[in-house]
């Protein structure tokens, strides 16, 4: 990594000539030099796939993978905004019963005050907001470790949700609008459309950047990968829309089931918008550079004690709406929404995917990787009649596989200067 | 040779409590020269440097830069003159790359969105009119760098932005000798370009390798600034660890009280 070539064009052409096997070795390097990103993430939920497709034919149907979608999607929403606060370093342990609170202040507003689903799913999200405020405030104003701050949140929003449910009366959410988001389909054609739209969509925004790049005689990647990224994202939506779009219903003649599951496009889009914010943004450069050297951020003029607070506010508020979505598939809220297991599968799903324990690293698209990888354990294991026994001891092991992978590459990484 | 100085300051007292740790400083960064700040451990180098970059606000005294009376309060104070400072641990993001890191806190935007084209393109031109070519790509992480290059990052950070005056707490510190070498070229290059630039050095040879004044300082007070070319390794070390030389520094009573102890900031030398 000492001094290399020189080319008249000064530093930037010295980098290797952006051809795809260049390309291709250049990722090599970086994975063997402990950048692996999401690569044990998407191994894992190949590996499982097979394995649990071998075994139970069932796993391998339309109708399971729809509803393994809507079974990982409130982990996977609240996965999504811890990787916010993972990025810092930080931990919130209060993010499952945050999501509880939400969906019960939901319930509260739609079912026993009964105001309309939009007002209810505004009360909900903004108690995300006020409590991710309030957890932000007490860690980066007052000074306490983020640990306690939401162990704290842990216990005591665990109350707020029996207070809330008068103790432990279960309120049913009946509102159509709500109910649809995790147990509806949309129209085929329409599934059809949006898919469409999203690879246009990520098309276009490709090639643009491609082209505006090669313009100014910037490295680019070669366009052969620049294509092959596109088809690939083409080929997976459309596999997956298919797929979706098949009858899954047992009995056609009472009722037809098909389509793609409302909260799929929920999720992408918001995968895309704070992906978007995370890397297009001043504000999400600055979360990687708090992540990264605090020290370095506070001198560069970056507020971080801002930052920090508002990670936490990002990730209350996707854990309220993980609680909406829990609260829509489950048609009602009860005292244990967003309860056991939730938090430790969210936390579980970022890691999975990728996001580093230690702060600096990690995308939104882990969150959603890792949360598939989740989803997979439970419904597979589920379907071979294991006990939740088995699967709790399983998806432990899976977690503590991927810190081990996370801890590892980040010494593989200092051991070859990579990070 | 350039006869005005582009930040002088004179008389400046810095307490801290019931220390005193600058007394009566008098100092000149001269555009186009490297002026080296040398002085023992505890001499109040970092103090001085964090009086001019507006971490420390002075008890006493003036600043004048480019002529102009002067007052900084603040960091943002000092880089709005064109005072930037370049500190030994860097301060860079390991997980950031090159272009990332040189923009941190003033990232070029187009709308909402971050303009890296603009960027990368400037972050390259900065590198290559400090003539830097050993970066492979301006994309990788500054973690992968070594030091030498993770200086020269921090170093191009601070130039990016048409700064006047560059001032660099210890760059050749942790470096090995290529690397020293490498980074003490490129401090004799930013001069060059026409910068003012102050470099914090405890070693002699890099002092003398690459300055054109040495200013010394002595428990708070400034014993001497005078060009290299007037004045002996051996004295430069005197003035380090005894406040004077010969002529030069303290006089030899008076020394301890610190009254009469003018900079004696002379081109001409005193060297008797």
């Amino acid at each position: 990594m000492s001094t290399t070539a020189v080319t008249q064009e000064g530093p930037a052409a010295v980098a290797a000539a952006p051809t795809v096997g260049n390309h291709v070795r250049d990722y090599w390097r970086r994975v063997r030099g402990g950048d692996i990103g999401a690569l044990p993430a998407v191994a894992g939920l190949l590996v499982l796939c097979t394995i649990f497709s071998i075994m139970r034919p069932s796993f391998l149907t339309a109708g399971n993978f729809a509803n393994l979608l809507t079974q990982g999607a409130a982990v996977t929403l609240i996965a999504m905004g811890l990787v916010f606060v993972l990025l810092l370093g930080e931990i919130d342990l209060s993010a499952g019963f945050a999501s509880g609170v939400c969906a019960a202040v939901l319930a509260n507003v739609v079912t026993v005050i009964g105001y309309p689903w939009y007002v209810a799913v505004l009360a909900a999200v903004l108690t995300g907001v006020v409590i991710g405020t309030a957890l932000g405030f007490l860690v980066a104003k007052i000074g306490i470790p983020s640990f306690v701050v939401t162990l704290a949140g842990f216990l005591a929003f665990q109350g707020v949700v029996l207070l809330l449910m008068e103790e432990g009366r279960n309120i049913s959410v009946r509102d159509p609008v709500l109910v649809a988001i995790a147990n509806n389909n949309l129209p085929p054609a329409l599934g059809w459309a949006l898919a469409a739209f999203a690879v246009a969509g990520f098309a276009a925004v490709q090639l643009l950047r491609y082209r505006k790049r090669a313009a100014r005689g910037l490295i680019n990647d070669p366009l052969t990968v620049v294509l092959g990224r596109i088809i690939m994202l083409a080929l997976v939506l459309g596999l997956a829309v298919y797929v979706l779009n098949l009858e899954r219903s047992r009995n056609v003649l009472i009722t037809s089931l098909k389509g793609v599951p409302i909260v799929v496009p929920i999720i992408a889009v918001l995968l895309v918008v704070w992906t978007f914010v995370l890397k297009r943004t001043s504000y999400g450069r600055h979360i990687y550079a708090v992540g990264g050297n605090k020290e370095a951020a506070r001198r560069a003029g970056i507020n971080v004690d801002r930052i920090r607070i508002s990670v936490f506010v990002i990730c209350s508020t996707m854990a309220a709406i993980g609680g909406i979505v829990a609260a829509s598939r489950a048609n009602s809220v009860d005292p244990n929404t967003g309860g056991s297991n939730v938090l430790l599968y969210a936390v579980g799903a970022a890691v999975i995917g990728g996001t580093s324990l230690f702060g600096g690293k990690g995308r939104v698209l882990d969150a959603v990787l890792g949360g598939a990888v989740v989803a997979v354990i439970a419904n597979g294991m589920g379907l071979m009649g294991y006990s939740s026994g088995v699967k709790y001891v399983v998806t432990g092991v899976v977690l503590l596989l991927a810190a081990s992978v996370d801890a590892l590459s980040r010494r593989r990484a200092s051991a070859t200067g990579n990070r | 040779m350039s006869a005005t100085p582009l930040l002088e300051l004179r008389g400046i007292d810095k307490s801290f409590g019931p220390v005193q740790v600058l007394r009566d400083v008098a100092f000149a960064a001269y555009p186009g020269e490297v002026t080296a700040l040398v002085g023992d451990n505890g001499a109040g180098k970092s103090t001085l440097v964090k009086c001019i970059s507006g971490i420390h606000p002075t008890d006493a005294g003036e600043f004048v830069f480019d002529g102009r009376p002067v007052t900084i309060n603040s960091p943002r104070d000092a880089s709005s003159l064109g005072i930037e400072v370049v500190y030994q641990d860097l301060a860079l993001c390991d997980n950031l790359d090159i272009v990332q890191n040189m923009f941190l806190g003033r990232e070029k935007r187009s709308g909402i969105v971050l303009d890296e084209p603009t960027m990368e393109q400037m972050a390259a031109e900065t590198l290559a009119g400090l003539s830097v070519r050993t970066v492979k790509s301006l994309r990788q992480h500054v973690s992968s760098l070594s030091g030498g290059q993770r200086q020269t990052v921090a170093i191009a950070k601070a130039v990016l932005w048409n700064s006047k005056l560059v001032i660099l707490d210890e760059p050749t510190a942790a470096l090995g000798v290529a690397q020293t070498a490498q980074v003490l070229e490129l401090v004799r290059r930013l001069a060059d370009n026409g910068l003012a630039v102050v470099l914090i050095s405890h070693n002699m040879n890099d002092v003398f390798a690459v300055s054109d004044r040495i200013a010394a300082l002595y428990l708070g007070q400034m014993v001497a600034q005078v060009r290299t070319t007037d004045i002996t390794h051996a004295q430069v070390v005197e003035l380090i660890t005894a406040g004077r030389s010969g002529g030069l520094g303290l006089a030899a009573d008076t020394g301890a009280n610190g009254n009469g102890a003018a900079p004696s900031d002379s081109t001409t030398g005193g060297v008797s």
